[in-house]
């Protein structure tokens, strides 16, 4: 196998791992960003609507209230101190994404342009603020694209359509990773003093899905089957505005610029969910209303989705109702200059023009709030008690830090990525200047090589399409926006034996190496089968309610008893792995215990942790 | 409804199938709003896993799946069977070497759009209030247009220009040396148009118009190179792309 030694290996060329190796770069450190699709492939490039910082722009804002806003969104297991990290450092990292040449939209003031954004609020909940620093509605092809293009100019190396499968820890420490040359087919060896996991999500593991075919979750199940633990990965969010059956998805901005959602009987239904920030609650909150409204039978056309009207003279009239200044009125051409991307998407899928009519609209697996534990700094954490393991970082939406807690606010994404990315990236320069060499073992790559010859050597009846398809609808029904130990079970069970197909059955029809999609697809299915067990078994122990977790049988969020994270954990046979469960990681809360030390009586604390009304 | 894929394949590994041939798959209850990115999975999943070919968002924006499709550039994830009907001719984009059925070899794409400094430039110390550096919204809006690019290069492949010299720096790369040249903020602008003068640079273009209709983005592309020659020959990049156009 050919090996190459690079300070620093970053898997993944997304936000967060441009970031890093940007910063890691800058840092001294010698990067090689390892990435299965170009780099300008990655999912961050269709993240839409905006990235929250508090700049204060358009209306008077302040990071504690990110904070506060982020904190109450992630239904309080979000940990306190990494938020208030996100939302100060969200500032810097968005004015240096200006000096980097992002093109924002401006002001009449000539400064970065905001928008209204699902559960961003001035003054702890007062009102919504605009916070939402937005390049038309591809803000996240903007982040995208110049994050590479500084790459570029920084010299960075990159080793495009190279996918790592596997990495390599030797006595508790990472020491790199094996990698894929698609093209090829050739096995390669990533030595590297610091290795960093920026792989994405795995929506692909539900049938509606806003997320790419590519997002399998890679980083999270390689992390998963070295024996790390996984953190929160019952918390999986459903974004309220997919369009329908396709799961693309129509970015929250539609509602930050008026638009309402509308059940069959013409009624804007989130003012009864949501009497104060109704539409723009936060996307758990909606999500289920949508769910709810459709068991009561007032869907569009009984069929599961409700209909997003963003057409002027709607808008315009909920405006005048809500006594909003005339000067906020919107016409046909704010909503082209607006969301150009939103028309286009609905006029070539749907065949729908959204100035002229409602958009249909279903809840779509759009985002993990867990994923491979990480402290501050992009570490990663390994126990309940915050070791790390040396050499081992993790960013983005792979990993969790955890400050999307039980329910990612909208923006906050990308806010994550940059601002762990570039944390992440320091801490990595810092780290490599210092750290020895780790010697690769003699057998490094051959245990993976074996099992990619086991996967193409597959012979039996299951093709790798028809399993996934399987596993794809058993999480929608069974682990999806509602779940109960029934459905829970049932995915459970279901999954145990696709796994079994998977280990015993599979089929592979191409037997080449030269970009053998048909291999890599399967292995791609190993990854999601892994996350998709986790999530359903996280989320049967998990018995409460909170965020994005919605218990049938436990209404009731739980603070008594489970204002704690979960980790989980996978040993022995692939085919049948033991899994070990535990909430021993408590929720962070020092914002709010910082309160209490200053004296501050109960109701003027903002941090303590309170139901959760919008 | 049945509809007729008609796929241009290659396999270097396989003997006998070194050499282009086309192949045809029947998918049987196509729902006319499917994309074809859909239908090439089925046919993938379904009947032959060996298919290969790039795909990654599904929505048009991510730029993996740039294909020749009943003999024009699209993105198979943004065109639907509807507007192809029955047979469906789907083969690799042209000029580029073919790597295996419909995936090319990019090397000389994204070669060609690093030779533009597709990157801000801009050296003056930063604000001194830590905060953006200031700009008008209309100024924002000159080069609005070229910031939609996706580098799927539906529209060089579709350059009669490239195919004739695949040194030719091609659409995409000038669309992308546009999106800085007309930014007030960069600084690099005359860098960028010295490259662009040199004989492979926008000169090649003789505007053939085939990119325009073939950018899934619907960036007016020959009109970007259009401005790219008029500042070279004006010697500057101001007063270039007049205010206030559609996109």
């Amino acid at each position: 196998m050919k090996v190459h030694k690079h300070d620093a290996i970053i898997i993944g060329a997304g936000g967060a791992g441009l970031m890093a190796a940007l910063y890691a770069s800058k840092g001294g450190a010698d990067v090689a960003v390892v990435s299965k699709l170009y780099p300008t492939r990655s999912h961050t490039g269709t993240a839409q609507g905006g990235i929250g910082a508090a700049l204060g722009n358009l209306d008077e804002d302040k990071p504690i209230y990110h904070t506060y806003d982020t904190v109450k969104g992630g239904d309080y297991l979000t940990d306190q101190a990494a938020a208030k990290i996100l939302a100060e450092n969200a500032v810097d990292a968005v004015i240096e994404l200006e000096h980097m040449g992002l093109p924002f939209d401006r002001t009449s003031a000539k400064r970065i342009s905001q928008r209204r954004f699902g559960g961003h609020t001035r003054n702890f909940g007062e009102e919504l603020v605009r916070r939402a620093c937005h390049a038309a509605d591809r803000t996240g092809h903007m982040i995208l694209q110049t994050l590479y293009q500084q790459c570029i100019k920084n010299e960075v190396s990159f080793f495009d359509e190279f996918q790592v499968v596997d990495m390599i820890v030797v006595d508790g420490v990472c020491a790199g990773v094996v990698a894929i040359e698609l093209g090829s087919g050739e096995f390669h060896i990533f030595h590297g003093k610091a290795s960093f996991f920026a792989t994405g999500g795995w929506g692909r593991c539900w049938s509606v899905t806003s997320n790419a075919h590519s997002l399998t979750g890679d980083g999270a199940a390689i992390a998963l089957r070295r024996g790390l633990p996984l953190e929160d990965m019952e918390f999986f969010q459903f974004h309220p505005t997919g369009i329908y059956r396709m799961g693309i998805l129509i970015t929250e901005g539609v509602r930050g610029e008026g638009g309402v959602l509308i059940n069959s009987q013409g009624e804007r239904f989130m003012e009864r969910y949501a009497p104060s920030a109704k539409d723009l609650a936060s996307r758990d909150v909606v999500s289920r209303a949508i769910y709810l409204e459709t068991r009561a039978g007032r869907s569009i056309k009984n069929r599961g989705y409700v209909h997003l009207d963003v057409r002027p003279g709607t808008v315009n009239r909920y405006f005048a109702e809500e006594g909003r200044d005339r000067g906020d009125f919107i016409d046909d051409a704010t909503i082209e200059r607006k969301l150009p991307d939103i028309l286009d998407f609905c006029r070539t899928y749907l065949g729908v023009d959204p100035v002229h009519e409602p958009m249909p609209v279903q809840p779509t697996a759009h985002y993990a709030m867990g994923g491979i534990p990480t402290n501050v700094d992009a570490e990663v954490v390994i126990d309940a008690a915050g070791a790390i393991m040396p050499g081992a970082y993790a960013a983005g939406e792979t990993a969790c830090v955890s400050v999307h807690g039980a329910n990612r606010l909208g923006t906050n994404s990308l806010v994550d990525l940059v601002v762990f990315g570039r944390r992440g990236g320091m801490k990595v320069a810092e780290y490599v200047k210092g750290a020895d060499w780790v010697a690769l073992p003699g057998d490094a790559g051959n245990e993976i090589r074996a099992e990619f010859d086991r996967i193409r050597g597959g012979s039996g009846a299951s093709r790798p399409g028809e399993l996934r398809q399987l596993m794809q609808q058993t999480m929608m029904e069974n682990v999806g926006v509602f779940r109960s130990e029934e459905t829970l079970q049932q995915g459970i069970d279901d999954l145990a034996e696709l796994r079994d197909r998977f280990h015993k059955d599979l089929q592979i029809d191409d037997k080449s190496r030269v970009f053998n999609t048909d291999l890599m697809e399967a292995w791609e299915l190993g990854c999601l089968l892994d996350l998709a067990d986790v999530t359903a078994r996280a989320a049967f122990e998990r018995k409460e309610s909170r965020g994005a977790h919605s218990r049938e049988d436990f209404k009731a969020r739980d603070d008594e008893n489970w204002m704690a994270h979960s980790l989980v954990s996978m040993s022995g046979e692939m085919s049948a792995p033991h899994f070990e469960l535990n909430f021993d990681r408590k929720v962070d809360l020092s914002l709010w215990e910082e309160e209490i030390a200053q004296g501050l009586p109960e109701d003027q604390q903002k941090f303590r942790p309170i139901e959760r009304v919008y | 409804m049945d509809v007729t894929f008609k796929i241009r394949r290659q396999n270097p590994e396989l003997p006998g199938k070194e050499k282009p041939y086309w192949q045809e798959f029947v998918l049987q209850d196509v729902d006319p709003t499917d994309r074809v990115l859909e239908m090439l999975h089925r046919i993938k999943w379904e009947q032959d896993g060996s298919l290969s070919l790039r795909r990654s968002c599904a929505h048009g924006i991510c730029g993996s799946d740039a294909m020749r499709i009943n003999g024009v550039n699209r993105l198979a994830c943004k065109i639907l069977v509807r507007d192809l009907g029955e047979r469906i001719q789907v083969e690799p984009i042209l000029g580029m070497p073919v790597i295996k059925d419909l995936i090319v070899d990019m090397e000389p794409f994204f070669d060609h759009y690093r030779q533009v400094m597709p990157f801000f430039v801009n050296d003056d110390p930063l604000p001194a209030d830590g905060r953006e550096r200031l700009q008008t919204q209309a100024d924002r809006e000159l080069f609005d247009d070229s910031t939609k690019c996706i580098l799927c290069a539906c529209c060089t492949t579709s350059c009669p220009s490239f195919w004739a010299n695949g040194h030719y720096v091609g659409p995409a790369a000038i669309v992308q040396a546009h999106r800085f040249i007309f930014d007030t903020r960069d600084q690099a602008g005359k860098e960028r148009l010295d490259i662009l003068s040199e004989p492979n640079g926008v000169w090649r273009c003789r505007t053939i118009f085939n990119c325009t209709p073939a950018c899934p983005r619907e960036i007016e592309v020959t009109k970007a190179i259009g401005e790219v020659k008029l500042a070279i020959r004006k010697g500057k990049t101001v007063g270039i792309v007049q205010p206030n156009v559609a996109h």
